[in-house]
């Protein structure tokens, strides 16, 4: 199946770039959630209404409108395995709605998998891209010129007063969720996270876990993302988030110094530690892994584990969840075998570097 | 603190629960608030942004009671067919028509969600035709007036000229 490259390789291209702040922030993403005018919202439509809404919305790519892009593959959730959805919810290509989507739902996936167009999800469109690294008006530009496109092909439901009307009330008029995945270790270890995530919350914005609404935070990841989608233009939403997470890199950044300047033993200490216990433990569960994986990622920045390249990191980030993990070794894994496979997965591709 | 339910774990979620003006405090570990099926903030099987928006959309600016109230969760979106009592249970619209149907109960909601009741982005060029319009004279017309305070009348004229162009446009629809 042409599809088994994008759940083949954990790291997706745009992951192997070069990107501006990557020792704080992962990953800048845009979403845009858009629908047709004259079909219901996925949620109420019926099962031809939703096979409408998709064809019509394959058939932009199909017709070579989206030829800019590169070669992009339509992919038809019923075409996938449960695994190779799950895969594809690890490596952030579509949400769990998208995968839950039983009928009708279709992904339309750039070469570089940081383009993946979402047919049928919560709205009939949603037009997700990511770049590496702190590069939010870059993805917006991109993600506003396929909204563009788009809106070539097919009527959007667009309201004068609402905007763009979307399924749910909170993402009415915009349409649009910007977020920037960072990396904040040193607030963590030095207690300043918890004024520095209500202080964003008090300017309108959100922060989530690594794997959107409902995660946890494990691994210092975190997700900040606007809130309002109403009342503001594009260009306010973009400004504001990227001024404030600007912020909250510099003070991630003098954190990290200060860690350095006062406490550089005990911080060496840390990331040694937890690179002794990824390279030899016998078993790991999830969260350990992605916290010891953390330590790991800070010393990389702070030049403490010459060994080591973000690259391997990145990789492991997506490798150690339980879809992937159960992917690669080609079964069904029990939640033990799952502690052991991903213990010997990130002590083998650790060894390489030692 | 001890969790109040099991007495044995730490408790780790906080609640302040009203019922009727009435406040109980509740402090329990995740797994007795399982149990107890409490809503957990952050945790796919609890709480939601839905959760949250059918709350506020009990929420009757009217102060309409009884079976005032039972007729308005009945009122039905022509488009698509979902009711108000739907809607405000699920928190999510059937189609676009729902924004129009329900839109007196609307502005309230998204009031309180955004802050804000109007649109100002991205305009589509298809379906936005006349507001897209609109907003370009808007532009164009602050445009002109810093223009004219700049005292550079020439491009200040051309400005004028394309507004009036735009202007009739509007009026042949």
């Amino acid at each position: 199946m042409g599809n088994r490259k994008y759940t083949a390789e954990a790291l997706s291209p745009w992951m192997k770039e070069d990107a501006p702040d990557r020792d704080v922030v992962l990953s800048s993403r845009v979403r845009i959630a858009r629908n047709l005018r004259h079909l219901p919202f996925p949620m109420m439509a019926s099962a031809s209404q939703a096979s409408d809404a998709m064809d019509r919305l394959l058939m932009v790519n199909e017709s070579g409108r989206l030829n800019g892009l590169g070669e992009v593959s339509s992919i038809r959730l019923s075409e996938l395995s449960e695994l190779e959805k799950q895969v594809l919810v690890e490596k952030h290509l579509i949400s769990p709605a998208l995968a839950n989507q039983a009928q009708h739902a279709a992904l339309m996936l750039g070469p570089g998998e940081d383009v993946s167009l979402m047919v049928n999800e919560e709205d009939h469109l949603r037009i997700q891209c990511l770049h590496a690294g702190f590069q939010l008006k870059e993805t917006w530009d991109t993600a506003s010129k396929i909204d563009d496109i788009f809106e070539e092909a097919v009527d959007y439901a667009f309201d004068e007063k609402y905007g763009f009307l979307t399924s749910c009330p909170t993402n009415v008029g915009t349409g649009i969720r910007a977020s920037v995945m960072m990396h904040l270790p040193a607030l963590v270890i030095t207690g300043q996270i918890n004024r520095i995530l209500s202080a964003v919350t008090q300017v309108g914005l959100a922060v989530r876990g690594m794997y959107g609404e409902g995660s946890e935070a494990t691994g210092n990841l975190f997700q900040v993302s606007n809130q309002i989608t109403l009342g503001q233009s594009e260009a306010e939403i973009i400004d504001h988030l990227h001024a404030v997470a600007r912020q909250i890199i510099e003070h991630e950044k003098a954190a990290r110094a200060k860690l350095m300047g006062e406490s550089r033993l005990k911080v060496e200490d840390r990331i040694k530690r937890s690179f002794g216990i990824l390279s030899y433990a016998a078993v790991i569960d999830a969260k350990e892994a992605s916290q010891r994986l953390s330590d790991l990622r800070l010393g990389v920045h702070l030049g403490l584990l010459p060994g080591v390249d973000e690259g391997t990191l990145n990789e492991l980030l997506v490798s150690i969840q339980p879809g992937y993990l159960q992917q690669a070794y080609g079964e069904a894994l029990s939640p033990e075998q799952r502690d052991m496979t991903r213990a010997q997965m990130i002590s083998s591709r650790l060894a390489t570097h030692a | 603190m001890v969790c109040q339910e099991c007495g044995q774990r730490p408790a780790t979620l906080h609640f302040s629960k009203y019922v009727n003006g009435e406040k109980t405090e509740l402090h329990i570990c995740e797994a007795c608030a399982r149990e107890k099926g409490e809503l957990i903030p952050g945790t796919p099987s609890g709480f939601s942004i839905h959760n949250l928006l059918s709350g506020l959309m009990d929420f009757d600016p009217s102060g309409l009671s009884g079976a005032k109230a039972q007729v308005q969760q009945q009122q039905r979106c022509e488009g698509c067919g979902m009711t108000y009592g739907q809607f405000s249970k699920l928190g999510r619209f059937g189609c676009a028509h729902c924004y129009k149907q329900f839109a007196e109960r609307l502005d309230p909601l998204l009031k309180r969600v955004h802050g804000n009741t109007v649109h100002v982005g991205k305009v589509p060029k298809r379906a936005g035709g006349l507001v897209r319009l609109r907003r370009e004279i808007d532009g164009l017309k602050r445009e002109m007036q810093s223009r004219i305070e700049g005292e550079d009348f020439e491009s200040a004229a051309d400005l004028r000229d394309r507004i009036r162009e735009l202007e009739r446009e509007v009026q042949n629809g």
